[in-house]
């Protein structure tokens, strides 16, 4: 009966909210690259830089919102250099995807212990405050919900009606969709491919950072290395759940968001009884239970992983 | 300005192309170095130094490398089918704890000449299991393998943390989370007196070899390299995809197993989660190094191991993070992909 009584709880709604955010701008950053043919598994690597320049940028006197930026900045950075190396070169996006994760991972965590040594423990900043809206938090139920909720949480929920708006309902969109699907008559349309794909993957890769940045500067307070736990693979998995809608990507974020703080709470009512590290694993399991069921009813953009050289078939 | 493919390849291009790619990501993470003020010079002497300089340093070096050359071999035999398996950390893990639930007791009586084969098996089967769910999910599902691999890591783990914590718990750890010990007949005969240097790298690079026999020499090798370089003209002469890439599967996941086996029964005794520093993700990196080559992945997991032993030396004598090393190698994979791209396109104004 306990368990049912969680999912009423306010407290509930308001850590979905707060574990959706990351995700939600990881999956939307995922979903641009791949609906232009760029599969980009520098997510999880973007994601943790994004979290400790973030963060640094804050630690070291700069404001909350330029930190943001910053994150988002240096997630462009690397998703030029993943573009630089898989849009024009073609080469293979897996292993540079990969290569992209290790690099930018391992960047983070030097650069971070330069700032912090070893033997301190992780300074903390002022995150991001809850935003008050006036006339919402009137109502009983949301009104709770809402309140912890910062401004980031509400720019992630916009950016997923612009995504949708612009992928299918301006001719930028348009474009974007055609080199994903076929690059060849993108190009016989005038649109050039390469700068479709390297632009993409920079503005995706700049909203990974940002989702990173999340978890620094709203959703804890400091940074600490390992600390995006696989949020960036979850986010490849929701891109494949979504079917590469942005609409779906929200629903699947929420969805996956709520299984977390669902278990989180169930692990702290059952008491020990059942070993946590179950729980823990739930969501990732989740995830591959729900690719199972999905992956065949997703319609996969057909250019995605293929490289696009002129000329060449 | 266009690329073009090379139509003939030069053997000398494909010896060099690791070399330069290591320079290259050398020489950047030489720039990160020297932002900090330090002396590059003095910072990578102390690397050499650290891992190469003593004796000690030389067999620690050599003990590192040793599960890295098990986790490239695995990630290089997938690569060659386009099987992407980037789950050999989690591979490892469950390798380690197989051999920890056997190891304690069920072998204990056993002579080590025996005991130690079965653990090993045991460990490979493991690795096997993990590696075999992911593949059947895309078999089955059509659900994408590198996304699997990589989530299982983290199941995998904390299956290890439940295990070490619950049932598989040392009671003579003082609370902290490890498993009983294995058998100390289990344990890998040392390779050289007074190191850690254990006969798990001969293994290793027996197998290195064997690998290579089996690519180069036999029908299973011709079909696993057909099955990469294009599936459906490989399926079309009649080579039985599936089985080949269970096949694949199978000794994939099982040398990641066999390394986290090795590891335990050669270095630790016991599992707890810090075992591997990465191993499966640096694994990745070797076989990009050595060019899925599985005598070249001996090279490449040397190569790391220097970095790595030497980068905790030097980090405590110049004070730069040891973190440069994870740098450096993951450097030089993206280095790498590009040096490999030129070796198959030239630039043509």
């Amino acid at each position: 009966m306990d368990a049912l009584w969680i999912l009423a709880s306010t407290g509930l709604w308001d850590a979905v909210l707060r574990i959706a955010t990351p995700l939600i701008f990881g999956t939307l950053g995922a979903l641009l690259c791949e609906r232009a043919g760029v599969l980009n598994l520098g997510i999880e690597g973007i994601m943790t830089f994004g979290a400790m320049i973030g963060w640094l940028t804050v630690f070291s006197g700069g404001g909350l919102w330029t930190g943001l930026l910053v994150a988002a900045l240096c997630g462009a950075l690397f998703g030029l250099l993943h573009a630089a190396l898989t849009v024009p070169l073609g080469l293979s996006q897996h292993v540079t995807g990969l290569g992209i994760t290790l690099f930018a991972a391992a960047l983070s965590y030097y650069i971070f212990r330069l700032v912090v040594p070893l033997e301190a423990s992780p300074p903390t900043i002022e995150a991001f405050r809850p935003v008050e809206i006036p006339i919402l938090a009137e109502i009983p139920f949301l009104g709770e919900v809402i309140a912890n909720q910062t401004a980031p949480t509400y720019l992630a929920l916009a950016l997923v009606a612009v995504m949708g708006w612009v992928l299918f309902r301006t001719p930028l969109g348009l474009a974007i969709r055609m080199t994903g699907e076929n690059p060849h008559s993108a190009e016989a349309q005038g649109v050039n491919p390469l700068v479709v794909r390297t632009a993409c993957v920079m503005a995706g890769s700049a909203l990974m950072g940002v989702g990173g940045a999340f978890l620094t500067m709203s959703a804890f307070n400091s940074f600490f290395p390992t600390m995006v736990q696989g949020r960036g693979w979850i986010c490849i998995a929701l891109v494949v759940f979504a079917s590469w809608r942005p609409g779906w990507a929200l629903f699947g974020a929420v969805l996956f968001a709520t299984f977390d703080a669902y278990q989180l709470r169930l692990q702290s009512a059952l008491e020990n009884t059942v070993p946590y590290q179950l729980f823990l694993m739930a969501p990732y399991l989740a995830a591959i239970v729900a690719l199972a069921f999905m992956a065949r009813k997703a319609r996969v953009p057909q250019a995605l992983m293929r490289p696009y050289r002129r000329g060449e078939r | 300005m266009r690329i073009e493919q090379r139509t003939h390849r030069p053997r000398a291009l494909f010896l060099l192309a690791p070399v330069l790619a290591v320079l290259a990501a050398l020489a950047i993470s030489g720039g990160l170095i020297a932002l900090t003020g330090a002396s590059v010079l003095d910072a990578y002497g102390h690397i050499l130094a650290g891992a190469l300089g003593t004796r000690l340093a030389i067999t620690e070096t050599l003990t590192r490398a040793t599960p890295l050359i098990l986790t490239g071999l695995a990630a290089a035999v997938a690569f060659r089918a386009r099987l992407w398996n980037i789950g050999g950390e989690g591979q490892f893990f469950i390798g380690a704890i197989a051999v920890a639930a056997v190891g304690a007791e069920l072998t204990a009586g056993l002579p080590a000449a025996l005991a130690i084969p079965v653990l090993l098996v045991v460990g490979a089967l493991g690795g096997m299991v993990l590696m075999v769910t992911a593949l059947g999910l895309r078999l089955r599902f059509n659900v994408d393998e590198v996304v699997t691999t990589l989530l299982l890591n983290f199941v995998a783990i904390l299956f290890v943390s439940m295990m070490i914590e619950g049932p598989f718990k040392d009671p003579m750890a003082f609370g902290w989370p490890q498993s009983v010990p294995v058998a100390d007949n289990a344990t890998l005969p040392r390779l050289i007196e007074r190191s850690r240097l254990h006969v798990g790298l001969v293994i290793a690079i027996a197998l290195a070899v064997a690998i290579y026999l089996l690519q180069a020499r036999t029908v299973f090798g011709m079909r696993s390299k057909a099955a990469g370089f294009n599936a459906p003209a490989a399926a079309f002469a009649g080579v039985p995809l599936g089985r080949t890439l269970m096949m694949v599967a199978c000794l994939s996941g099982g040398l990641a197993g066999l390394a986290g086996a090795v590891q335990v029964l050669g270095v630790r005794g016991y599992v707890t989660t810090d075992l591997s520093p990465g191993f499966g993700y640096s694994g990745i990196v070797i076989a990009m190094l050595a060019n899925l080559n599985p005598i070249g992945v001996v090279a490449a997991a040397v190569f790391a191991a220097v970095m790595f032993i030497g980068a905790d030396g030097m980090s405590r004598a110049v004070g730069i993070p040891s973190y440069i090393a994870d740098v450096t190698v993951a450097l030089s994979l993206l280095t790498m992909l590009v040096a490999l791209f030129f070796t198959q396109y030239r630039i043509r104004r």
